[in-house]
């Protein structure tokens, strides 16, 4: 007989996000199950073994198992045990509400039943194929996040001199760790004219040991038969497209691509979860619920964080808005949303939450700050201005409904806003209603006008 | 003679841009957002210290290596001494974060410490 099971709450993942979402929700009084394909918690902390994680949420630099400890540390004294080594197969909604997923883990084939889904699923790394490479496919070309697994847990070397592609934090983060570890890098290659990672990694990663970083440049072409012996590699022009003539052929045996992250979404787009094109991952209102009543999703599911910190914030939503939801029970009015849109304005490259759920906002027995995580499309080295306007026509004429000031903004940076509800609340506390929806708008500071 | 490097700050993930005049053993930073980048430009424009973190080698345990960290700065130019003085280094489980799993590294002052847990259960 295949095993069945009954909860409040699922959570896919048990990253930062997913025990975040586990242990508010737990926190909150539903009952939880976790559901992990690999064999430990932690999500991919376990292999960033490098410090830097928790500032915002600890005070204090931690390595990612230091931080993934804490959250263990947090769900077990809860009463939490997540189910390991454990794949989803299948997920549908139930007609009569809720979920049903098909599983298997080392017991065999397992049907667990929820009102609620939180999907906390992570993301994952672009390949060669996705950032089209020219030339043979020989070994010893890795993702950088594969050749940071190869180190960090399995303690092997990915090969002795190495190239990379892409400025990406994972790639800056392991041009350090494979020199600590003897190997030799030539250099890093980013065809954008900006670098894509951290400033403080540019610095500690790459200038720390004089590894050379070379913009507007790229890698054209892989050579070698079994194993890499060398690539090409060109300027690029403002289309990104090679200069000829400017072609370098470089020795290496490893090509390390660092160029970029996707959310993890295969189980949303089953669920019919629609997404968002600009972060790749579920549209979401403050409560981190996506446009499918019951499906919730936090962490890098839903966009790219750089910080491990605001991931776990947007886990303590989400599980926190789940419990509610599978606790209210079918039929309770705070089940029902009143969604208005959130959209990214000029000079905004995406911004979540997406969409406002009014009347969440509206009732003050549930009402709680707002987080808004957003990028600049653009860099602004200046300074810059974040303005939240009602209505989502583009530019002026919406009221101001929130501002904030930066000091420099760039795209590789991800900015948060805490708004009060009551900045954001429609109703008898605002007539300003957003109405037809809000925008945010970043617009630069020039120089003069400091 | 007083001597002005820019840096950028790694204290936190903002990375603020700094200025740090050196004037004979005197260092006066501009440009950080908080203390901490006041302290750090000033030791960074002297002597530059990093805290290291890499792994150490497993023995009895299903897990290859175990995630390891200096339990303070050294200086930037020693981290390829320290490499390869942790090179040999060889744990057994049951070891707890924190553990100190070699003492006084080069030297330095500075131990290395676990950042996780091995448990003998680990398979
Ligand atoms: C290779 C790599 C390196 C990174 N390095 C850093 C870094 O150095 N610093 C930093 O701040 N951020 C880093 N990030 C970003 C990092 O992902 C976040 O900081 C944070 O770990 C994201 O947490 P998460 O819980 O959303 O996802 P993850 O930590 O990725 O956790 C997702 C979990 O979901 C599980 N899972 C996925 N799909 C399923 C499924 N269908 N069924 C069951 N389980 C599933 C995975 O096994 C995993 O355990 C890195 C990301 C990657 C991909």
């Amino acid at each position: 007989m295949i095993r069945r099971l009954e909860t409040d709450v699922v959570v896919l993942g048990a990253g930062p996000a997913g025990l975040a979402a586990a242990c508010s929700a737990m926190e909150a009084g539903a009952r939880v199950v976790v559901v992990e394909r690999e064999e430990r918690t932690g999500g991919i902390l376990k292999q960033c073994i490098h410090d830097g994680f928790g500032l915002l949420r600890y005070g204090r630099q931690l390595s990612g198992p230091e931080y993934a400890l804490r959250d263990a540390d947090r769900f077990g004294s809860l009463g939490g045990r997540a189910m390991l080594e454990a794949f989803v197969t299948s997920a549908s909604r139930l007609e009569a509400g809720g979920f049903e997923l098909a599983c298997v883990d080392r017991g065999g084939a397992f049907l667990l039943r929820s009102a609620a889904l939180v999907l906390a699923t992570g993301c994952r790394e672009r390949t060669d194929r996705q950032v089209f490479v020219h030339g043979d496919r020989p070994a010893g070309v890795f993702t950088a996040g594969l050749a940071q697994y190869m180190i960090n847990v399995q303690g092997l070397l990915p090969g002795r001199r190495a190239v990379i592609l892409g400025s990406g934090d994972i790639g800056l983060i392991m041009a350090r760790r494979m020199t600590l570890e003897g190997m030799e890098v030539i250099g890093a290659y980013e065809a954008k004219p900006e670098p894509s990672g951290l400033s403080r990694n540019l610095r500690q990663c790459l200038d720390d040991y004089g590894i050379p970083l070379a913009l507007s440049s790229t890698v054209t072409a892989v050579h070698g038969g079994r194993r890499v012996e060398g690539v090409t590699t060109a300027r690029v022009d403002g289309a990104m497209r090679p200069i000829p003539g400017t072609e370098r052929d470089l020795s290496c045996d490893t090509l390390v691509l660092s160029v970029g992250l996707i959310p993890e979404n295969e189980l949303a787009k089953s669920l019919g979860v629609p997404l968002d094109p600009r972060t790749r991952g579920p549209r979401v209102d403050q409560n981190m619920h996506t446009l499918v009543d019951g499906v919730f999703a936090c962490g890098n599911a839903v966009h790219v964080n750089d910080l491990a910190d605001y991931v776990s914030e947007s886990g303590e939503r989400a599980g926190s808005s789940a419990a509610a939801y599978a606790l209210a029970g079918p039929g309770s009015p705070s089940r029902v949303r009143r969604l208005s849109p959130l959209s990214a304005g000029p000079g905004c490259l995406y911004v979540v939450p997406q969409l406002l759920d009014l009347a969440a906002l509206a009732d003050v027995a549930r009402a709680d700050d707002v987080c808004l995580y957003f990028r600049s499309s653009s860099t602004m080295a200046s300074g810059a201005v974040a303005r939240l306007a009602a209505g989502d026509a583009p530019g002026a004429g919406g009221a101001t409904l929130l501002e904030r000031r930066y000091r420099a903004l760039r795209p590789p940076e991800m900015e948060r806003i805490k708004a009060p509800a009551g900045s954001l609340a429609v109703g008898p506390a605002r007539p300003a209603e957003p109405g037809p929806g809000a925008s945010l708008i970043v617009e630069p500071i020039e120089p003069e006008d400091r | 003679m007083s001597e002005r490097k820019e840096l950028t700050c790694i204290e936190c993930p903002r990375g603020c841009r700094l200025t740090v005049e050196v004037d004979g053993g005197r260092a006066t930073v501009s440009g950080n957002a908080c203390p901490k980048g006041a302290v750090w430009g000033a030791q960074e424009a002297v002597a530059p210290m990093r805290t290291l973190t890499t792994t150490v080698a497993v023995e009895g345990s299903a897990r290859k290596r175990l995630p390891v960290r200096s339990d303070g700065t050294i200086p930037l130019a020693r981290l390829l001494d320290a490499m390869e003085a942790i090179d040999p280094v060889v744990v057994r489980p049951p070891v707890r974060r924190g553990d100190v799993v070699a003492s006084d590294l080069l030297g330095l002052g500075v131990d290395l410490v676990a950042t996780d847990d091995l448990l003998g259960e680990d398979r």
